[in-house]
């Protein structure tokens, strides 16, 4: 490993212990030997399989739910259905005060997107838990449903989710969030050149090797064990103790290893209702996705629309950046309202632009809830910004590498949401890049720092 | 549901199971013979998590029926070190960081023990076919296949 040590050679100390050293990681010895424990490389006693009967409609009214035959089913032990759940409306981020609790861990009264829980089943052994799952009736009344943001936020659309009232998430700033810095119709009037583009993502799978899941034991004195595989223990236990309105110290949860997650693994899903169920059987029980719920349960990457406007001078600066964001939560918030929120602050990119406009909306569709995924909210913000610096460059003639050293940020520059910029390395990284990539620049980029404009 | 006895040798050690007809290998080798290091990543042999090596031959567990196995010699992950000593493959993969989450790597090291049994001196397109059948989502496969042509030099190194 090759250290650049020219680079702010000032401020650099060089008793580092570990950076610039191969060091081998501590987990590798349990991972070759196959003695790392995972959640699920553990067996109970008496452990019982949840599998969860899932609504196979985009949206639709329940009208009836008859477990009758599946409770009768060999093997069954208990049937469990929203009425069950102590506090069965809840959402993640009301930790963080952002409401309102919009999602229910069994559905009432109504689904919102194909592959909502509805029913769980809990049988001696998986097979006979997936068989009894099967012979659970719910009778739907179908109702229409919006697959897109388009779609969602036009007037008359269906409405997703009751506990919004509307097709996107109302912030305390109004129907999305707004980044507004300098003037931009000003910057539009003296731009030279101005264009205008739109991005559309669609959702990604996270596809984790290991499916989301968990063990929960009951420990005999009214508190319980869960093994996990989540990424948010602490979002894990606090929830967990809100939908089973359960003090926290009754749950111990057990971490730490996760067969990759890549924020597939951030919601709170499987842990509430699987301690639950080893609270009302009193016996250790197991409710790990199979492949199939992994890929088309999960939350994914949220999709996203994302329209840039910007207006650039023939000497390279970008003057003016106006963009509307949209992110396609599905049907409930999860993550969403905070990646869509993470977006409105990003757009400016890592350049100075004197004056921004972005709105940015989380919009509600019948789609599977998208969360947390790899920079969710600026990932595909950044996929179109730098799409659109090259389109821009290439507008003007100009090299796309210089086009960047002439717009990065420095510190000591304001950003459009006024946090004054600090530690930036963007010009020494494109320094560092162009000549590892061997894509020279003009002599004067290569003399430009990140340090403070003159005057 | 009826039960089958099976008979089978598991890293040297005899094991004698009475299984469900028609459980898996994956599940009777982690539920019932104790032994966790095959991975459960899509229980429908897309995946190559749960890959064990059955008489010399490399085989996913999880479409493998135990009691198909009766007098079978199995090896898994769990028992490539001998006495404690690390396989070569297991040094390579710790050495050349050919691990990240872990979940596809017993997989992985079966395949490529699998691989280095029959070829002790493969090309890289030999490697790359031997774990064309294993997923990793971490996408760390360039680490994986220096390392498994890492542990054959140092195999063919020693025999020499």
């Amino acid at each position: 490993m090759r250290l650049a040590k020219s680079y702010f050679a000032d401020e650099r100390k060089d008793d580092l212990n570990e950076i610039g050293q191969g060091r081998s990681r501590v987990d590798l010895p349990g991972h070759v030997t196959g003695k790392t424990t995972y959640f699920a490389d553990r067996n109970f006693p008496g452990m019982l399989h949840l599998k969860m009967v899932r609504s196979p409609h985009h949206h639709a009214r329940i009208r009836s739910i008859d477990t009758s035959e599946a409770e009768k089913h060999p093997g069954v032990v208990r049937v469990l259905t929203a009425k069950d759940v102590p506090h069965n409306t809840y959402t993640i981020l009301i930790l963080i005060q952002i409401g309102p609790e919009d999602e229910h861990v069994l559905a009432e009264e109504k689904v919102r997107w194909k592959g909502e829980a509805v029913v769980a089943v809990l049988a001696e052994t998986e097979r006979a838990a997936q068989e009894a799952a099967a012979k659970v009736k719910v009778d739907y009344e179908v109702l229409p449903a919006v697959l897109d943001m388009e779609a969602a936020l036009k007037p008359g659309a269906p409405l997703v989710n009751e506990h919004h009232g509307q097709n996107y998430y109302m912030y305390d700033s109004g129907a999305c969030r707004k980044v507004r810095f300098g003037d931009v119709e000003k910057g539009f009037a003296e731009a030279d050149h101005i264009l205008e583009q739109t991005y559309s993502s669609s959702p990604i799978e996270q596809a984790p090797m290991e499916t989301t899941g968990c063990i929960a034991v009951p420990e005999g004195n009214d508190r319980f064990t869960c093994y996990t595989n989540t990424q948010a223990m602490f979002f894990t236990l606090d929830n967990t103790s809100i939908i089973l309105q359960m003090p926290g110290s009754q749950l111990h949860l057990v971490g730490g290893t996760a067969g990759g997650g890549f924020g597939g693994k951030v919601d709170v899903i499987v842990e509430p209702i699987a301690i639950l169920a080893a609270k009302l059987t009193g016996r250790p029980v197991s409710f790990i996705y199979s492949r199939h719920e992994e890929m088309q349960i999960s939350s994914p990457r949220a999709a996203e629309t994302i329209t840039i406007k910007d207006g650039v001078m023939n000497d390279g600066r970008i003057v003016a950046r106006y963009v509307t964001g949209y992110t396609d939560a599905g049907a409930y918030s999860r993550h969403s309202p905070y990646g869509a929120q993470k977006g409105a602050a990003h757009y400016p990119g890592p350049y100075t632009i004197p004056n921004v406009w972005a709105d940015t909306y989380c919009v509600y569709t019948n789609r599977t809830p998208s969360s947390a995924m790899r920079g969710f909210g600026v990932t595909i913000a950044d996929f179109a910004l730098e799409v659109q610096m090259d389109k821009l460059a290439r507008l003007i003639g100009m090299d796309p590498l210089e086009f960047r050293f002439i717009n990065a940020y420095r510190d000591g520059d304001m950003k459009a949401h006024r946090q004054t910029t600090e530690g930036a390395a963007l010009i020494e990284c494109m320094q560092e890049a162009s000549r590892a990539a061997n894509w020279p620049v003009a002599e004067k980029y290569y003399a430009l720092s990140s340090h403070p404009r003159e005057g | 549901m009826a039960k089958v006895p099976v008979q089978f040798s598991l890293n040297g050690s005899e094991k004698a199971e009475f299984v469900d007809s028609g459980a898996t290998l994956l599940a009777v080798l982690r539920g019932k013979a104790g032994d966790t290091s095959p991975k459960g990543g899509c229980h429908q042999g897309t995946c190559g998590a749960c890959s064990v090596i059955i008489d010399g031959e490399l085989r996913l567990s999880c479409l493998t029926l135990a009691e198909t196995c009766d007098g079978a010699e199995i090896t898994t992950t769990a028992g490539l070190a001998e006495a404690g000593v690390l396989h070569p493959l297991q040094r390579a993969f710790m050495d050349g960081f050919a691990a990240q989450c872990g979940f596809c790597t017993p997989g992985m090291l079966m395949a490529a023990k699998a691989l280095l049994d029959r070829t002790p001196n493969p090309t890289r397109e030999d490697v790359v076919e031997a774990i064309s059948g294993n997923v990793c989502r971490c996408t760390g496969y360039e680490p994986i296949i220096q390392a498994i042509l890492a542990a054959a030099r140092a195999n063919s190194h020693n025999a020499a």
